[in-house]
């Protein structure tokens, strides 16, 4: 039998592999991000100084709410049959859930990375401060694989629909989007960050040990 | 357990889904070298008794045993590894191709990844590694789970209608597969409404009607 970093990591890789040959984040996600973007714009008209304001803050909602939808597409990806094929082969619970908040992590960081650089070309926003950004995009990015991989196994073991997803991560998400927007903020207004990123950790470290402690009753309800 | 203790033992087991029953009452064994057939009509509960064995589920009423863990007991997860299940759905991933869902298979359960080729080759697969599991028919699908089964030599190995959508070369290859488990001491469990040709591969049968033996 296989150590626990390994199935994760062979979990990770399959789903990452999936992913590259479906595209769903690559050419359905993504491309609608970046249009939610475009919308706001054409809305609220050219007032640059506007744009300029409110722009960091819209980047962090279409990064919450379209996150959630990459994670919603990793939960409905596995069909009851796979599931059973990969418990019967051993693979411990954690491994899986592990596994699973890395590829969708690793998504969500693509996502935040191309959704970044059109959100800034379009409401020329600031840079100030933008090392920042390599603390804030990961740990946002941790925060919603995480919730979104949680919410999955929970939904797949009340057998309820994949439409339950949004509903339980929209709320939790709201601390990582406060912290997410408020860091981007003191950062461009002086003051500290590091509050902020405090929560974050929290945020992350809570879900993390919740995961892993529900895994396995989780997957022996599904 | 000792070599002579049954590799399934089932005493009284029910199954309910809701307020409705699925299984009532059942005492099921199975000794070491047996392969055995399940009959039944559509929803008679065959396909529940092979998830309550394989302990995918777990039995509403009754106690069991499958390869010595108690199927209410915390050691139902060390037997896993040990069973194997090719349900009448298969479990591939659409987007890997045969041989990487082969791969990930053996990876998690700790194979050498040569095996997988191997495998493949053993059903007449060897050029089909590279094709996309959802580019495959249904027989070549079932085809690269028997050559997973294979790999993974399981102890028990539940079947869940093997001859779907499968050619003649494909149905020995399920013949060839139960007695090789079998005869190595291990257990074979067919379910099938196909009665005509389970009783050909397995050395006894029962039957199921509205989820109690008869």
């Amino acid at each position: 039998m296989s150590g626990f970093w390994d199935q994760a990591l062979a979990v990770a890789g399959r789903d990452i592999h999936r992913e590259r040959r479906a595209g769903e984040v690559v050419w359905i996600t993504i491309p609608f991000g970046a249009i939610a973007l475009l919308l706001v714009p054409l809305a609220v008209g050219t007032d640059i100084p506007l744009l300029r304001r409110i722009g960091p803050g819209l980047f962090w909602v279409v990064v919450m709410l379209f996150g959630v939808l990459i994670s919603v597409r990793r939960t409905s990806a596995e069909t009851p049959a796979q599931r059973d094929v990969l418990t019967l082969l051993g693979v411990d619970a954690g491994a899986v859930f592990t596994g699973r908040v890395l590829s969708t992590t690793a998504m969500l960081l693509a996502f935040e990375v191309v959704i970044g650089v059109v959100a800034v070309l379009l409401y020329d926003i600031r840079l100030d401060g933008w090392q920042w950004l390599l603390v804030l995009v990961p740990l946002a990015a941790l925060g919603l694989g995480l919730l979104g991989s949680i919410a999955g196994a929970i939904t797949t073991s009340l057998e309820a629909s994949a439409a339950l997803v949004p509903l339980l991560v929209a709320p939790l998400a709201v601390p990582l989007l406060l912290a997410a927007t408020e860091g981007m903020d003191v950062v461009q207004t002086g003051g500290s960050i590091l509050p902020w990123i405090l929560l974050m950790v929290v945020v992350d470290l809570a879900l993390a040990i919740a995961g892993v402690l529900t895994a396995r009753p989780l997957q022996e309800t599904q | 357990m000792s070599p002579e203790s049954p590799l399934v033992e089932l005493r009284g087991v029910g199954a309910r889904v809701g307020s409705t029953a699925i299984l009532r009452d059942i005492d099921f064994v199975v000794q070491p070298g047996e392969a055995v057939g399940l009959f039944g009509a559509n929803g008679s509960g065959k396909t529940t008794l092979l998830r309550i064995i394989a302990t995918l589920m777990r039995p509403s009423a009754g106690s069991g045993h499958v390869l010595g863990a108690d199927l209410d007991g915390a050691d139902r997860f060390d037997v896993r590894p040990r069973i194997g299940l090719i349900g009448h759905i298969p479990g591939l991933y659409p987007e890997l191709t045969l041989g990487e869902n082969l791969e990930f298979a053996a990876r998690i359960a700790g194979i050498p990844k040569t095996r997988a080729g191997e495998a493949l080759s053993a059903v007449g697969l060897a050029d089909a590694g590279d094709r996309r599991s959802d580019a495959c028919s249904h027989g070549m699908q079932r085809r690269a789970e028997f050559a997973r089964e294979m790999m993974r030599e399981p102890d028990l190995l539940l079947l869940d209608e093997p001859h779907t959508a499968l050619d003649k070369d494909a149905i020995d290859l399920v013949g060839h597969l139960v007695e090789s488990i079998a005869s190595a001491g291990g257990a074979v469990v067919v379910v099938s409404h196909d009665a005509e040709r389970v009783r050909s591969i397995v050395s006894r049968t029962a039957k199921l009607v509205s989820g109690a033996f008869r």
